[in-house]
């Protein structure tokens, strides 16, 4: 086809689509006009040219605003939820912590609109001039260094999925869908410098062993990570799912430490004290106990996972087939395995990994199962790549030498099975219940 | 022999300090002065070297914790407030009993996490309130006021016995607090390890 050739063409598509263009416009002037008939109407419009019906409303998809910066459709109505115990923002206008909805979530990206928030006691969400922002490094180096945003987007960057959670992420037996038992975690791909290359640029000193990190924020949150953590595979983060970081979430920049509890990712980091010891922060100090093996538990996470669907406060509308699906992740690495029971772990069957296993990220598994339409629990657990299998609240319970009641506490960060109970009409509860 | 011997100790000594020096390969960013180094270093370890000069009383402590508005949301006599109680003897915790909507949490502090008697050391505490309070207006109170009110809050908790001990660099080091012995050590991280061995 010579150029010629194609312009016509292309001016034949143009003629056509006008074409069409006015015969839609006419047939919803048609639609307005005749109210009365406009099911039926309808109807036989969409037989006859067996096409669905064309959108009659336009509006929020094509504003100059919407154009720039896009919403979600109005019909996705998903939103975050302050935890049961307190609300956010509080009295004080602190924001404390707010769950995910994971029932909602698909594959293993939270939206960043949608990632769970958490502050230590309750901290303003602060408004950060990314040109003013400093990050500076001192203590124990050879030259302390002060990193401007720019600087920081200079430097060698890796891009990384990571979940974050929380220490207070407990399934218990009072609530009721998976947003309350399993919402203080969610999952982002971040992009940012290595901790390990910033701080070999200072230059660390012999006889260091912990940096303290630290934030922007008003009560300036501060936390002790261990220095060999700090140059493994901490990152620096500015990037979060493709765009800046959410100010919820630490704009412009936060520490991200993979596999660690949530407190130690310190959201607007403004400076890192590389020393010689543990430092006891305030952050630090409401965190650990006089349990060496507690605080061992409080620091990482275990190998963790939760069916999604099916899940609390969702129903069946009746039997047949329903493909299961979750979410796992651990503290010590990537995800190697989950197994998932359809009969309160009597058996336990292979799912399947669904994105591919990030070490320290969340992974969505699927199950294919048929319903019989019988009352029945269904559970997941998962392995991580060093082996451990994520335990029942019976093997912890046993551990710590505790009785197994209903409101028995996990110590450290909960990685417990959780156990979904669906009833015969379909109706799914909180099997700790 | 021996006029070599130096030059191989230096030669060494050299290699050892390049190897963990970690020469910049990238040269971005600047040099603080020392003046901004100071003024950002707000940190205070468990041992209360970074404490700064100065000094404060109970007795002090008292007025400054009116003046400065910390009354108005813990409490006049730091307990009772919308913001978590800072003194000890508070009614059992109930929740959300009297307590305005959402600050259902905040007062539920047991006698055994006040701060000042679960702190293990007082450096954390003076740490925590030069950073972090008053709320709104952090950061503004000067090292005599933050000594200050410290010893207010350690003298109503019964840590120190008098109103008119002085809370200094020295004292403040050297104070064993109640909890002193209320935290394990922390375990040792280790790459590609279970975080807690034999645990289920
Ligand atoms: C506007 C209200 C407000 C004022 C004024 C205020 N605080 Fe606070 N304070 C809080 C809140 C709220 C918290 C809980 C932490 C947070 O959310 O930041 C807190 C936490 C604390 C804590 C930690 C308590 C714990 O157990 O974790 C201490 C200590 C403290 N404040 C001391 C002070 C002192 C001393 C002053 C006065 C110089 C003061 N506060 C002024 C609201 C306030």
């Amino acid at each position: 086809m010579d150029l010629k050739q194609r312009d016509l063409k292309q001016q034949d598509l143009k003629q056509q689509d006008l074409k069409q263009d006015s015969k839609s416009s006419n047939r919803r002037g048609f639609l307005k006009g005749g109210a009365a008939l406009a099911g039926l109407a309808a109807g036989a419009v969409q037989s006859a040219k067996a096409q669905p019906p064309v959108a009659e409303l336009r509006a929020k998809g094509t504003s100059k605003e919407q154009v720039a910066y896009g919403d979600r459709s109005k019909y996705e109505t998903s939103v975050r939820k302050s935890v049961a115990e307190r609300a956010s923002p509080d009295a004080f206008g602190l924001v404390f912590h707010v769950n995910a909805p994971l029932q909602d979530f698909y594959g293993s990206i939270s939206p960043s609109s949608l990632h769970y928030v958490a502050t230590h006691r309750g901290a303003f969400v602060p408004d950060i001039d990314p040109k003013e922002h400093r990050v500076m490094i001192h203590g124990m180096v050879d030259r302390p260094l002060i990193f401007t945003m720019d600087d920081l987007k200079r430097l060698p960057f890796v891009t990384r999925q990571h979940f974050v959670e929380c220490a207070g992420n407990r399934a218990k037996s009072t609530q009721t869908t998976v947003q309350e038992t399993h919402g203080l975690t969610s999952n982002a791909e971040y992009t940012g410098v290595l901790l390990s290359t910033l701080l070999k640029e200072c230059g660390v000193q012999k006889g260091a062993s912990w940096i303290v990190a630290e934030g922007a924020e008003e009560v300036k949150g501060a936390g002790s990570i261990p220095l060999g953590k700090a140059m493994d595979d901490c990152l620096v983060a500015y990037g979060q799912n493709g765009e800046a970081l959410r100010p919820q979430q630490g704009y412009p920049v936060r520490l991200m430490v993979p596999g660690f509890e949530g407190i130690f990712q310190i959201k607007y980091l403004r400076r890192i004290k590389v020393v010689d010891q543990f430092y006891m922060t305030y952050n630090d100090y409401g965190h650990i106990t006089t349990d060496a093996r507690a605080a061992a538990l409080a620091n990482q996470v275990g190998p963790k996972s939760v069916i999604t669907f099916p899940s609390g406060g969702q129903k069946l509308p009746g039997p047949g087939y329903y493909e299961i699906s979750g979410l796992a992740w651990s503290g010590q690495g990537a995800i190697k395995k989950v197994e998932v029971s359809t009969d309160g772990g009597k058996t336990w069957k292979d799912g399947e990994l669904r994105t591919t296993p990030y070490r320290m990220a969340h992974t969505r598994f699927g199950f294919h199962w048929k319903w019989d339409g019988k009352a029945c629990e269904i559970l997941s657990r998962c392995t991580d790549e060093l082996g451990t299998v994520q335990p029942s609240r019976a093997q912890v319970a046993k551990y710590w030498n505790e009785p197994l009641t209903k409101g028995f506490r996990a110590k450290g960060m909960d990685n417990t099975i959780m156990a979904w109970r669906i009833d015969a009409e379909g109706s799914i509860h909180n099997g700790l219940a | 022999m021996a006029s070599l011997k130096p030059v191989l100790l230096t030669a060494i000594l050299a290699a050892a300090q390049i190897g963990w020096a970690q020469a910049p390969a990238y040269g971005v960013g600047r040099t603080p002065t020392a003046d901004e180094i100071k003024a950002w270093d707000i940190a205070i370890g468990p041992d209360g070297k970074e404490l700064p000069p100065g000094k404060g009383t109970a007795k002090e402590g008292a007025r400054l914790f009116l003046l400065k508005g910390c009354g108005g949301c813990h409490g006049a006599t730091g307990i009772g407030g919308r913001a978590p109680a800072l003194v000890k003897g508070g009614p059992p915790a109930v929740p959300g009993q009297a307590m305005p909507a959402g600050m259902e949490g905040m007062h539920m502090v047991p006698d055994t996490g006040i701060m000042a008697l679960r702190s293990p050391y007082a450096a954390t505490l003076w740490d925590y309130i030069s950073r972090g309070m008053p709320l709104n207006r952090e950061g503004t109170l000067k090292p005599d006021e933050v000594y200050a009110i410290t010893a207010f809050l350690l003298y109503k908790n019964e840590v120190i016995k008098s109103e008119d001990e002085v809370m200094d660099q020295d004292t403040l080091r050297k104070l064993v607090m109640p909890n002193r012995k209320g935290y394990a050590e922390i375990p040792d991280w280790k790459r590609n390890t279970p975080r807690l061995a034999n645990y289920p």
